[in-house]
């Protein structure tokens, strides 16, 4: 598990991904908004739409049985790669946004009431704060917001001071999106076990593309991921549901595939998965999933950790050394994300600059305004890695970085 | 892959020509920053991609406009195009702001003769933008902000009136 770090290993990964192997300029320095696709994740795709397309679970012929086959085999092959054993409790959904509100909506809506609190965290993305916002204030209950300590970590005695006999819902990320900090996911679940019984709701979109995950072992009662993120294509995601809360819910959309009997005057529901996938599904997209889990799954997620912890204390350093000033926790306790600004020079400015030199980068609120109000920044700039990352994108980073200092006369750092 | 799908950014002799001496210099001493109160006419505009704002306030003599001034957040290219815009439009008739508006849009769509017009004053200084399309937004978010307030202000004159715009 522990294979030697090589500069030489990420960058054979990079001739895994046809864009990158195309633009040898390019520094793709934006993995946490969305990963570029590896050659096999393109190949499976096509190699479904030509040798296994029909619409799943309609036909009675061996070509659509074979197209329902390996839809649910990419199923179990996501399952797997997250630490599930019942696949069946892995709800297909368009992304991580979907997800939690499919929860907030079908389960925060049969179950939250007025006078109910629903606690979310200052470190969330927009999809992981208003959902509950929303649902909030249609449903009278309130809303309150875990606070973090200076360095951008959850504060665990605020979250413990927030859990009342009346908290339904704890709402988190594993992983922020906006500084990369690595939340202690157990530890959370364990202290909202401890003090109350609402359903934590777990965001991983910036884990299960980073971290080992095993969501059996975790507990969340709702945990959501992207695709996308992973390497996987863009429009599909899950959510893995505790059984029993699933199937107590009622469904979030009505359609086809989800249905059992259909009366005239009401309608009794499908088992899981299909409860809660109504509609023709998206199967080529999980089958093209499965392929990015497998390719994962052949570098180690392990590996992948360690090698994103090495750019990520690498960049840390490089950055200090130019002036930058990096937000966050140390890079121990981060995913592969650094948020910076610099100087005076508006984030937005140092991704036109940067720009010139291939390197791309994300600037703004990152969809985390409660966050920035906090952080006291109208924006941050933001460089993410990924498996094909290397110490070259980190050196386009801090070259394009002194060039900003030069147009924006701010001397030598 | 063809030339035209391949992604590149800007030219670093672009990028001198955008960050010049004189944009830095209203980035970093806005000209007319803050609020009037009172103010005949306020106008909020949110750029979503990046997250800029602005908040123009400004007072008309007449149909001129007496005075301008903005407030908000934002990079080097919306904050000096907002200060340059103040500083262009104080005492021009609506009439004239409505022409600069159209000028200042030709510009950065790149063409030369906007460039070099001399009624757009300082602003010429952005006409690097129009080789940055993912900018053109900053640039112009003072602008259009303006222009709301000039069409919310006709409305309210005209009332039922005039065209609109």
């Amino acid at each position: 598990m522990t294979s030697a770090p090589s500069a030489a290993s990420a960058a054979s990964r990079r001739a895994d991904f046809p864009l990158l192997a195309a633009n040898p300029g390019l520094h793709y320095l934006d993995s946490a908004a969305s990963a570029q696709k590896p050659r096999v994740v393109l190949d499976a795709l096509r190699d479904y739409y030509e040798t296994s397309y029909a619409n799943p679970h309609r036909g009675a012929y061996a070509l659509s049985a074979l197209a329902t086959d390996r839809y649910h085999a990419a199923r179990e092959t996501l399952a797997r790669f997250v630490g599930v054993a019942d696949a069946d409790r892995l709800i297909y959904t368009r992304g991580t946004t979907e997800a939690i509100n499919l929860v907030a909506t079908a389960w925060g809506g049969a179950n939250v009431t007025a006078g109910d609190r629903i606690v979310v965290t200052a470190l969330e993305h927009h999809a992981n704060f208003v959902p509950w916002q929303q649902l909030a204030k249609s449903a009278g209950a309130e809303l309150v917001v875990c606070e973090l300590t200076a360095d951008g970590r959850l504060d665990l005695d605020c979250l413990a001071s927030l859990l009342t006999p009346r908290t339904r819902v704890v709402a988190f990320n594993h992983v922020s999106n906006a500084l990369g900090t690595v939340n202690p996911a157990a530890a959370v679940i364990g202290l909202v076990r401890e003090r109350c019984d609402a359903i934590v709701v777990c965001d991983g979109a910036q884990a299960a593309p980073h971290l080992p995950l095993d969501l059996d072992a975790l507990d969340a009662d709702f945990y959501a991921f992207s695709g996308h993120k992973m390497g996987g294509p863009m429009g599909i995601g899950a959510l893995v549901g505790r059984r029993a809360l699933l199937e107590a819910m009622p469904p979030y959309q009505f359609g086809g595939d989800m249905i059992e009997f259909v009366r005239d005057d009401d309608s009794s529901w499908n088992v899981l998965p299909h409860k809660f996938e109504a509609g023709t599904p998206n199967a080529a997209d999980a089958v093209g999933l499965a392929a990015a889990c497998d390719y994962l799954s052949s570098i180690g997620m392990t590996e992948v950790r360690a090698h994103e912890q090495r750019l990520t204390a690498l960049a840390d350093r490089r950055l200090a050394e130019v002036g930058a000033v990096v937000y966050g926790p140390t890079a121990a306790e981060r995913s592969g994300v650094v948020s910076f600004t610099l100087g005076d020079v508006h984030p937005h400015d140092l991704a036109t600059i940067l720009d010139a030199g291939g390197v791309c980068i994300r600037a703004g609120n990152h969809c985390a305004q409660p966050l920035m109000r906090r952080l006291g920044v109208g924006s941050t700039a933001r460089a993410s890695f990924y498996v094909y990352s290397d110490e070259s994108d980190v050196d386009a980073l801090v070259e394009g970085l002194v060039r900003a200092r030069e147009l924006f006369g701010l001397g030598a750092a | 892959m063809s030339d035209a799908t391949r992604p590149t950014g800007p030219m670093p002799a672009q990028l001198s020509a955008l960050y010049q001496e004189l944009i830095l210099d209203h980035y970093r001493r806005p000209r007319n920053r803050g609020t009037l109160d009172p103010a005949d006419e306020t106008v909020a505009m949110k750029n979503p991609i990046c997250g800029d704002e602005i908040t123009l306030t400004m007072s008309f003599d007449g149909d001129r406009l007496a005075e301008v001034k903005f407030a908000g957040a934002g990079c080097s290219i919306s904050q000096a195009s907002a200060s340059m815009m103040t500083q262009l439009v104080r005492g021009k008739s609506v009439a004239e702001t409505e022409r600069l508006i159209e000028r200042l849009g030709e510009m950065l769509k790149g063409d030369a003769a906007a460039a070099a017009d001399e009624r757009l004053g300082d602003l010429r200084a952005l006409s690097g933008v129009a080789r940055l399309p993912v900018r053109f937004k900053c640039a112009t978010l003072a602008w259009t902000a303006l222009q709301r307030a000039l069409v919310e202000r006709r409305r309210l004159s005209h009332n039922a009136g005039g065209p609109a715009e």
